[in-house]
């Protein structure tokens, strides 16, 4: 089985190098042929081997040894276990999907075969982080993404907006990178190994272990090393503070909307916390932090994804806010419900990017949602995946987001971590805000009156079967994924021993039928439709009730369209302090100390040194003989005097 | 006998008039060369009285070599002076300040 777990990524690998290197002279059915080949491959493999492990086989091995350094072994290794087999299948089906969805959406595109060797590219950088059995290795995979993500916002690279989003995206990460590596560091210092087995074998030891801070503070070792991770999967997976590159990375082609920035890169965080669930089991205020930013990030994004009009946007935005419930699920130590709620977002949003991309395409590039609607009866195909992409979302019975996230809230509600009650609060009313902004957006877009625009009027038809099918594919999960994996989630045996399990919770055992009977009686449920039907009255029956509302509320409204005003906040003081910290060290270090005192300083001294000497140089012999004298009658009573 | 230190003070004197010579002469390069000589003179003076005095020849020989290396000396100098004189059409020391570059 070795074979197959290293050929999984390194097909991916292959298939990149070589369209990325001969992409031109390979043309384009060669390029999507071969790279679509490579994906296809490792899924099938991936399911072999999901299968194998769900029949009890576990790898947890080295495959090659990169260097040792005093007792320290940096290498490469994969662990398969449930989690990783889990992953594995998701990403590769998803990646498989947006390949076979790109050859329609990158139709002409210049940058086509370019295109394809970085979406392989990312797959073999996302399978190795996610089959990772050490931290050096999960660490090159999250900066391989990290880098493919950046090279894909800025696939457009003649756009200045792609740019600033690319370079946004990549100096965000920076800082969440920054927090993940002392982690990192931190682990090899109090651990003395980077090997998953070996650091969780030994955390319970280590657990009471503190370290002197300022002021002769005492840290645990563990809380500070599972806080720094956690600012990695801020960073990663978009989380309050650190979430505002994800609206922005829309910039890039919608593929990579839905490969990376919905389905894989971005759970790269959720999934991370979930394999450290040994270590993060073991410290109480790290899942109390866990638990309050995700809750926060949960209603901030949802709630501003209420006022976006671009349908890519609002969509950004809803990942976002499903995040944080990934994010609220670990803090409540449901580390399996969070990977399961992971498995099904990556489809239905993986879905909703794509459809959403469908109606892109067949508009020509309009992606204000203004300029839409009633699209449900040109675009059948594209409209059905989008509303059963949309349920599944909203968490309506029996769609795959319904379980998932049904889960969380109940995990949510028996949670004894701090904060939690806080945290129940809020994603109760979560799924009202989700309901009502992503049936604004089915509402807008395929229904009530036409506002196409004249051409697009004429031209608007559905997408091709490369687009469709695709859709179709994901719709499939979207609605069974729940349905099947719900029950061997919450029993414990989907997941096994490879992330914590989430005994003493109460919700174990509970089944598809259970839930689904139990959602009747439960909020939740009803606050969904609630939801839905005020975006039915707000955006079908009155329009001009939304409006109403927002002059009515103008403030809460000016503050939802401006972010809370986050990006203004970092532009003024990192950006603009970047810059000003920037052009005081160059005024006054550069260009005062190192250029005008040392460089030219010393120049002009000698110069001014010179110019005094200069006017001894009389050029009269007499002078120069003068000197002499004096020079000799000097040096002949110094020798006599001493 | 005359003592060793009369003909040593008489190589100072002729040693300070040829310095001074050097220093207070501002008019002419002729006189400059005429100083040289004077300080040639003057160590000359002071190899033939040590030598008399220690019994020691080779002092006097001496003597003989510088004067015919300043002989030559004062042939170039004379030279170098008409070489000056005809590319600066003069020889007074006031004006030959080219040394300062």
């Amino acid at each position: 089985m070795e074979t197959v777990y290293l050929l999984i990524p390194l097909v991916c690998l292959a298939a990149a190098v070589l369209v990325g290197l001969a992409g031109q002279w390979l043309g384009r059915r060669a390029a999507h042929s071969i790279t679509i080949g490579a994906v296809a491959m490792a899924f099938v493999l991936s399911v072999v081997v999901a299968v194998e492990v769900a029949g009890g086989q576990r790898f947890d091995g080295t495959v090659y040894i990169w260097a040792v350094s005093d007792g320290i072994q940096f290498e490469i290794g994969f662990l398969i276990d449930q989690l990783s087999a889990v992953m594995m299948v998701v990403v590769t089906f998803v990646s498989l999907m947006v390949h076979v969805y790109t050859i329609g959406y990158m139709h002409d595109d210049p940058g086509y075969t370019r295109f394809f060797s970085y979406i392989s590219l990312f797959t073999f950088a996302m399978l190795m982080l996610v089959m990772s059995n050490n931290f050096l290795q999960l660490f090159f995979g999250w900066e391989a993404v990290g880098l493919l993500s950046y090279l894909l916002i800025g696939f457009w690279f003649e756009r200045e907006s792609a740019n600033f989003a690319s370079l946004k995206a990549f100096l965000v990460n920076r800082v969440g990178d920054l927090g993940f590596l002392l982690g990192i560091a931190a682990i090899l210092y109090v651990f003395g190994s980077l090997d998953y087995a070996a650091v969780f074998a030994s955390a319970p030891q280590h657990a009471t272990e503190t370290m002197t801070g300022i002021l002769g503070s005492q840290w645990r070792w563990l809380t500070i090393i599972c806080l720094l991770l956690f600012v990695g999967a801020m960073g990663k997976s978009a989380q309050v503070p650190l979430h505002v590159w994800l609206p922005d990375s829309m910039e890039g082609p919608t593929p990579i909307s839905a490969l990376i920035h919905a389905a894989t890169m971005v759970t790269a965080g959720i999934f991370m916390v979930a394999r450290m669930s040994p270590l993060f089991e073991l410290s109480q205020t790290a899942l109390s932090v866990v638990l309050i930013i995700g809750a926060v990030t949960t209603i901030s994004m949802a709630l501003i994804a209420l006022v976006q009009n671009d349908i890519k946007r609002v969509v950004a935005y809803s990942t976002l806010s499903q995040l944080g419930y990934m994010t609220v699920a670990l803090g409540a130590s449901a580390y399996s419900i969070a990977i399961f709620h992971l498995a099904t977002h990556a489809f239905f949003k993986a879905l909703l990017f794509l459809a959403a991309g469908s109606v892109i395409i067949a508009l020509h590039h309009e992606q204000d949602m203004r300029r839409m609607g009633a699209l449900w009866k040109r675009m059948p195909v594209t409209y059905l995946t989008a509303l059963i992409g949309t349920l599944a979302l909203v968490g309506i019975p029996p769609f795959a987001g319904f379980f998932s996230k049904d889960a969380i809230i109940e995990a949510v509600a028996l949670s004894h971590t701090p904060g939690a009650k806080f945290a129940y609060v809020v994603v109760v009313a979560g799924v009202f805000v989700t309901a009502l902004y992503s049936f604004r957006l089915i509402f807008m877009v395929f229904h009530g009156p036409s506002r196409l625009s004249e051409d697009n009027r004429k031209h608007a038809r559905e997408s091709p079967w490369v687009v469709t099918v695709p859709l179709i594919l994901l719709a499939i999960p979207s609605v069974l994924a729940g349905l099947v994996l719900v029950g061997p989630t919450l029993s414990g045996h989907l997941f096994g021993e490879s992330v914590m399990p989430i005994d003493g919770h109460g919700i174990n055992g509970y089944g598809a039928t259970d839930m689904l009977v139990h959602a009747w009686v439960s909020l939740p449920l009803w606050l969904a439709i609630a939801g839905i039907a005020v975006a039915w009255i707000l955006y079908l029956r009155s329009p001009h009730a939304a409006s109403r509302i927002a002059n009515r509320f103008r403030l809460v409204h000016e503050i939802l369209i401006r972010k809370y005003g986050v990006d203004e906040l970092y532009e003024r003081v990192f950006a603009d302090g970047g810059q000003a910290l920037g052009r005081t060290l160059w005024k006054f270090g550069d260009r005062l100390i190192i250029d005008d005192t040392l460089v030219n300083g010393t120049a002009k001294l000698v110069g001014r040194l010179s110019g005094v000497v200069r006017s001894l140089q009389t050029g009269y012999v007499y002078h120069y003989a003068f000197a002499m004298i004096i020079g000799l009658v000097a040096l002949m009573s110094w020798f006599l005097w001493t | 006998m005359i003592p060793l230190s009369h003909y040593l003070v008489l190589g100072a004197i002729l040693f300070s008039i040829g310095v001074v010579g050097i220093f207070l002469n501002r008019k002419n390069l002729v006189v400059l060369l005429m100083a040289i000589e004077l300080l040639l003179l003057a160590a000359n003076m002071n190899f033939i009285a040590f030598s008399y005095y220690l019994g020691d020849l080779a002092g006097q020989v001496f003597v003989f070599f510088i004067l015919t290396v300043a002989a030559a000396e004062s042939a170039i100098g004379l030279a170098i002076l008409i070489v000056v004189f005809r590319s600066r059409r003069t020889i007074n020391v006031q004006d030959l300040d080219r040394l300062q570059g």
